[in-house]
């Protein structure tokens, strides 16, 4: 297999293929945390944590699994990596950490990250690998922020309230009230709002694609249209 | 020689508890170097939240280190839950119980309350709860100020009646959308208050001050 060149793979990962709006994978964790900025970019940098680490492992490991144990293998992989970003969540964000709650645990059974191991990382070099996982977590997580940020707008109207259970005593006055006096949107907290806002998000996409499409077209050259010789029928004479 | 398929068998099973036996090294090396960090980190998480409830300088001992368990239909719930008593200069000052609404709009509702040694609440506060978010929520202190109204209240005043929602004719305010939190909570509530008023002496008689 011909390896994909690192812009190939930032752009496949960011916005082609992007495991959320293209792959349509880990919708769980990604409908289920996205209610405000903080926990989405928490759990957004935790799952590009672990796909980034989980496909340089798998990565390297790639020579020593035949096909028949590989899946066992690569869950094992994860789960693992999991367990040690729970561990350290726990630590270090113990705040954050009790709010995401079950979303961590479950980020071992995110069908992104098993997709990317057996999909890519078994069949590439280390390098290529974990830059794939880093592009693919990253562009996981950039849906993931959008979503919580959008819902958490529309819902409170106020952006990034209570960064500090994730970067400390800093980022306690982050929080920008973008709508004083705003009444609250319920819908865009509770669940179905997150699955409004995504479909939004996905129609935004699909949208830009087809206009780059169709602008690519229309950039295209010309082709001049040649004087054509009219047959005519009958008899010259 | 074993046949063929035996020999794949045993290499693969080979292979997979080498893997077993690698991620469950670093998942245990990783939880060794942590352990301590984490105690540390849920410690002061709580002390954080019990802080918040009595004012400053009112008590000078660690209020984790004081505490006891207590099992009472009272506190709403059929697991013992922690308290802790605030002292200052060995005397009790106040004591925080956890107590637990059992009838919340989707669940249980669990509170920390802040009783100080006269009986007035120096404050309460959710530990957790599933309420509808936008409209029980508002339980939350970052949600509404509505919590800080129970500063000060006893079970003197307001009296018996009014410890209730308004809709039932008491003195707190429910929220618009929201009857069943506010009136879970108020309910835990004055059910705290009178646990502390019949075990007060009992409460504060099992403090050790050098503990």
């Amino acid at each position: 297999m011909a390896n994909p060149s690192y812009r190939e793979l930032t752009f496949n990962g960011l916005w082609k293929n992007n495991p959320a709006l293209v792959q349509l994978l880990g919708l769980c964790p990604l409908l289920g945390v996205s209610n405000s900025t903080v926990n989405a970019l928490g759990l957004g940098l935790a799952t590009a944590l672990v796909l980034t680490c989980s496909n340089l492992a798998v990565s390297l490991v790639r020579g020593v699994v035949n096909t028949a144990v590989r899946l066992p293998a690569f869950v094992m992989i994860i789960a693992a990596l999991t367990t040690c970003i729970e561990l350290l969540m726990q630590a270090f964000t113990y705040e954050l950490y009790q709010i995401l709650g079950i979303f961590i645990p479950l980020i071992t059974t995110n069908c992104v990250i098993l997709g990317r191991a057996d999909g890519f990382a078994a069949k590439h070099n280390p390098a290529l690998a974990s830059f794939d996982g880093l592009m693919m977590g990253f562009g996981f997580c950039l849906v993931l922020v959008v979503l919580g940020g959008l819902r958490e707008l529309f819902g409170t109207g106020a952006l990034f309230a209570n960064m500090h259970l994730l970067f400390g005593p800093v980022a306690a006055d982050w929080q920008v009230t973008v709508f004083p006096e705003y009444k609250g949107f319920l819908l865009a907290i509770l669940p179905p709002g997150a699955f409004l806002v995504l479909g939004l998000l996905i129609a935004l996409k699909n949208r830009v694609d087809e206009s780059l499409a169709e602008r690519a077209k229309a950039r295209q050259p010309q082709v001049p249209v040649q004087s054509r010789r009219v047959r005519v029928t009958g008899v010259i004479e | 020689m074993l046949p063929e398929i035996s020999r794949s068998m045993l290499k693969n099973s080979l292979v997979l508890g080498l893997f077993a036996v690698a991620t469950v090294g670093v998942v245990s090396l990783i939880q060794q170097s942590t352990a301590a960090r984490i105690e540390r980190s849920a410690h002061e998480a709580q002390i954080r939240v019990l802080g918040e409830i009595l004012p400053a300088g009112s008590y000078d001992n660690h209020l984790l280190d004081n505490s006891i368990e207590l099992h009472d239909p009272l506190l709403g719930s059929k697991a013992p839950q922690p308290a802790y008593i605030a002292l200052k200069e060995g005397k009790p000052t106040a004591i925080i119980l956890q107590a637990t609404a059992p009838d919340g709009y989707s669940g249980a509702i669990r509170l920390l309350v802040g009783i100080q040694a006269d009986g007035r609440l120096a404050g309460v506060r959710v530990l957790s709860h599933r309420e509808t978010p936008g409209l029980g929520d508002r339980i939350e202190l970052a949600k509404s100020p509505w919590m800080h109204g129970f500063e000060g209240k006893s079970l003197t005043n307001p009296g018996e009646a009014g410890w209730a929602v308004k809709k039932d004719r008491g003195e707190f305010d429910q929220f618009a959308g929201a009857t069943i939190t506010p009136r879970a909570v108020v309910k835990a509530v004055h059910k705290a208050l009178q646990f502390f008023d019949a075990h007060k002496a009992e409460l504060f008689a099992e403090v050790n001050p050098n503990g």
